[in-house]
């Protein structure tokens, strides 16, 4: 069972973001970057399925540029057993990266697709459901547990105010929500071994990405602080001050 | 025991001059037409994650590592036009003439840089060429051999908990053997003390001092920028028995680098250096320049300030001591990073040698050798008594000293031959009047909690803490009882607060806002608080400090 696992670089949690100066993006010159939280669990979970004898490899896969081979390694370190760089400058959407996933997916042929659910920087929340789409597959969302058979999934998915268990045929496609693992600590010996894997880099060309941007960002702002509180001294006070409000 | 793994050279802590290091001896070994393994272990979760720095950088020592940096695209960008330096007062500031600025202020041919960004670049210089750079990995132990000779080092083991007690995910440490070992890790490196010790290498040297730099970055209005402007202060807000001085160096893109170094030989323990910069900035002088402008990042970080003077022997069994882990900076010039990596590149040649003739883990002297007829030496000989205003001829050079003196008791330059302890020097609090300080206005100036914040600093809260005290009862029953708890005052994160349940007072160490700055592990009283390695990769994530 082969599992492709998509993964995104992204500014690294740790980092306290800024808008630019002229509201036209967010500054992220010289900021630390790293894999999306969501998408480390993702990995984790395909390793921990390679580890349990159900999977027999594990693909990682992301669309950016060349600085997103650290991004790859650090999931070949975790223990994927390849990866794939569709080399790309352009700032992609979640329907460019859904059609392009699918596109280098034929060669591959997956059983199983993980996406983290949601990205950190822009949170979409998109990209895997697309992916579903375009390919027919089924797919469960934010899971938090997994268990294969026969090729079938079961999973728990976090839902509001409970949990939800769903049946999935393979292939099919998984969002990975928080709770489903703790990633692992990487070690010295595995950054070692990562080094020597492969990471096949998918020229544009080939896959023919197109920036068509459906959406327009007018302008980024932050949000406005909080008005400082003030202590009133009586009750009396407050319900005059809430009339005026 | 734990696994090892073998190189020719390991080098602890990828900062200028461990990277240096690391370069040199791959350019060495494609010269000789050797192979030599090299690895860099670094605490910070990437190469300049946890550099702060002015800075200034002089690029002579590059020029000499690297010298077509600039085709290699190196951050050295801004070059500086214009050199100041002010006398300020309480309220008013004096400028000194261009023409009586000492030598070591001037800053022609220099450039202003964030040197994170430089090492980060370096990082990827020392990639190219094959050296091996472990990020998230701290030292943690120094492993010594049969003989005492040291044959590398322990990296800190992850997933233990609060407790003490091993988490499912624990990774024990591994030890990293090298038959050299270099030791790069900055100012008042953690292992760099044990060795000092161990080998006895000051033994011949005064004591170390050092300086607590604190930092700001902000952007300020395009029209009160003047990009490529470097001005240095002295004076206001210090008092007269306090060394220290401030920096603001116009940066590219409107962003200014504006921070304050204080010496830790301070002797009133009401005096908080945090403060003394947050008042720096409501300066008319400085306070204009900031106005209508934002801050974006925060920082502090221990320097090494003793010079030659209190420079310890270089080498030892096994390995070398280089960049600010030695003590190199020129304190005069408030300059380091081309020091840190001249010693780099010459413990590099020494080395280099040393494998060639099918040596290992002995004493490496031609280090040391190398050191004394490099330019390096020369610089800081010069600057060990240093008298700046005394080569601008008799008359201007005693009116100036004594300006200086009048204003400053001499007190900006680190001159002093000492060997006393920064610790030691720190006076009873029933000595001094408490110090005021004001209200951060939010605007200017800050609070210590909204600084770390912007320092984007994090530690997994579940580990050990990282600030081990020696004897948990000395906080309360020494420093609090004499000092009026100087630790809640001079540590720039707030790590160390004292609380009070119940009519008892103890100490809360809060871990995780540590910026890593060693303060505390140079200026405690009793030395009882020793700062050792967190778990990997904790700590700042300084974006262009
Ligand atoms: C406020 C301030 C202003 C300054 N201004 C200037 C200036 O204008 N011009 C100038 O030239 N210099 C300036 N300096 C000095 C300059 O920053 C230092 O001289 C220089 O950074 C020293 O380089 P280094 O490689 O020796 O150490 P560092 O730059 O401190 O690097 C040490 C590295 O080792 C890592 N490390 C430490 N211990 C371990 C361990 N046990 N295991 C793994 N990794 C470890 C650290 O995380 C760090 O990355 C300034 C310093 C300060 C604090
Ligand atoms: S705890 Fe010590 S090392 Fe950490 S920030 Fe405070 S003074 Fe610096």
């Amino acid at each position: 069972m082969k599992v492709l696992v998509c993964i995104k670089k992204v500014v690294d949690s740790n980092v306290k973001i800024r808008v630019k100066a002229d509201g036209s993006g967010v500054d992220v010159t010289g900021a630390k970057m790293s894999m999306n939280p969501y998408d480390e669990i993702a990995i984790e979970e395909a390793v921990r399925l390679k580890e349990k004898g159900i999977a027999t490899e594990v693909i990682a896969i992301t669309c950016g540029d060349q600085g997103s081979t650290e991004t790859l390694r650090n999931a070949l370190a975790i223990g994927a057993d390849s990866a794939v760089l569709v080399e790309t400058g352009m700032d992609l959407q979640p329907l460019a990266i859904a059609k392009t996933l699918t596109k280098v997916n034929a060669s591959i042929n997956a059983d199983l697709i993980f996406f983290g659910k949601q990205a950190i920087d822009d949170d979409s929340n998109q990209t895997g459901q697309m992916f579903a789409a375009l390919n027919d597959f089924p797919q469960a969302t934010n899971i938090s547990e997994i268990t294969i058979a026969d090729r079938v999934a079961i999973v728990k998915r976090e839902v509001d105010g409970g949990v939800e268990n769903v049946k999935l045929q393979l292939p099919a496609v998984l969002t990975t929500d928080l709770r489903l693992n703790e990633p692992r600590f990487v070690t010295l010996p595995n950054i070692m071994k990562a080094k020597k894997k492969e990471i096949r880099v998918v020229p544009n060309a080939e896959v023919q990405m197109t920036n068509q941007s459906r959406l327009t960002v007018k302008n980024y702002f932050e949000p406005k602080g909080r008005e400082p509180g003030i202590i009133l001294s009586s009750v009396e006070e407050l319900v005059e001050k809430l009339k005026n409000a | 025991m734990s696994e090892v793994m073998e190189y020719d050279v390991v080098i602890v802590g990828a900062g200028p001059s461990g990277l240096a290091t690391a370069i040199k001896l791959k350019q060495l070994a494609e010269i000789q037409q050797t192979e030599i393994n090299v690895c860099v272990l670094e605490k910070g979760s990437e190469p300049g994650a946890h550099i702060l720095s002015g800075a200034v950088m002089d690029p002579q020592a590059l020029t000499e590592l690297l010298p077509d940096w600039e085709a290699l695209g190196a951050p050295l960008k801004t070059r500086v036009v214009a050199d100041e330096f002010h006398f300020l007062g309480s309220k008013g500031s004096y400028k000194l003439p261009h023409f009586l600025l000492p030598d070591c202020f001037h800053n022609e041919g220099n450039y202003i840089v964030s040197l994170g960004d430089v090492t980060k670049w370096l990082a990827a210089q020392a990639e190219s060429l094959g050296v091996e750079i472990f990020s998230g990995f701290p030292a943690q132990k120094v492993v010594y051999g049969a003989q005492g000779e040291v044959i590398g080092v322990e990296t800190g083991a992850f997933g233990i908990n609060k407790d003490g007690s091993l988490s499912d995910g624990y990774q024990p440490g591994m030890e990293i053997h090298g038959k050299y070992t270099v030791f790069a890790e900055g100012a008042r490196g953690h292992l760099g003390k044990e060795l000092i010790k161990q080998f006895g290498l000051d033994n011949e040297a005064d004591s170390q001092s050092y300086g607590l730099g604190i930092k700001e970055v902000w952007e300020i209005k395009p029209e009160l920028h003047e990009e490529g402007k470097v001005i240095h202060t002295a004076g206001w807000p210090l008092d007269r028995h306090t060394y220290g001085g401030a920096f603001l160096y116009h940066a590219a893109d409107n962003k200014i680098f504006i921070g304050m170094v204080v010496g830790l030989g301070y002797e009133n323990p009401h005096l908080s250096p945090f403060e003394e910069f947050q008042k720096l900035k409501t300066h008319p002088f400085v306070a204009r320049l900031l106005e209508g402008g934002k801050r974006i990042s925060y920082g502090a970080r221990a320097i090494a300030a003793g010079g030659l003077n209190s420079l310890p022997k270089l080498c030892f069994p096994g390995g070398v001591l280089v960049g600010c882990d030695a003590g190199f900076l020129n304190a005069s010039r408030i300059k380091g990073s081309h020091a840190a990596i001249k010693s780099g590149a010459m413990a590099a040649e020494a080395i280099a040698q040393a494998l060639q003739q099918g040596r290992q883990r002995d004493v490496l002297s031609t280090y040391a050798d190398l050191f004394k007829s490099s330019w390096l030496q020369a610089e800081l000989h010069k600057a060990r008594n240093f008298k700046p205003w005394m080569n601008k001829g008799l008359i201007i050079g005693t009116l100036m000293v004594g300006l200086e003196q009048k204003i400053l008791r001499g007190k900006y330059f680190w001159t002093v031959h000492s060997r006393t302890k920064d610790a030691a020097k720190l006076k009873r609090a029933s000595a001094f009047p408490k110090i005021q300080y004001s209200k951060p206005d939010g605007k200017l100036t800050f609070d210590r909690l909204s600084s770390v914040y912007l320092s984007n600093t994090n530690h997994n809260d579940n580990q050990p803490v990282h600030l081990r005290l020696t004897d948990p009862k000395i906080p309360v029953m020494h420093n609090l009882a004499h000092y009026d708890g100087p630790e809640s005052r001079y540590c720039p994160a707030g790590v160390y607060e004292f609380s009070e349940e119940g009519g008892d007072k103890k100490l809360v160490i809060n871990a995780q806002n540590c910026l890593h700055c060693k303060t505390c592990d140079i200026k405690d009283p009793l030395q009882n608080i020793t700062w050792v390695t967190p778990e990997g990769g904790g700590g700042p994530n300084y974006t262009s400090m």
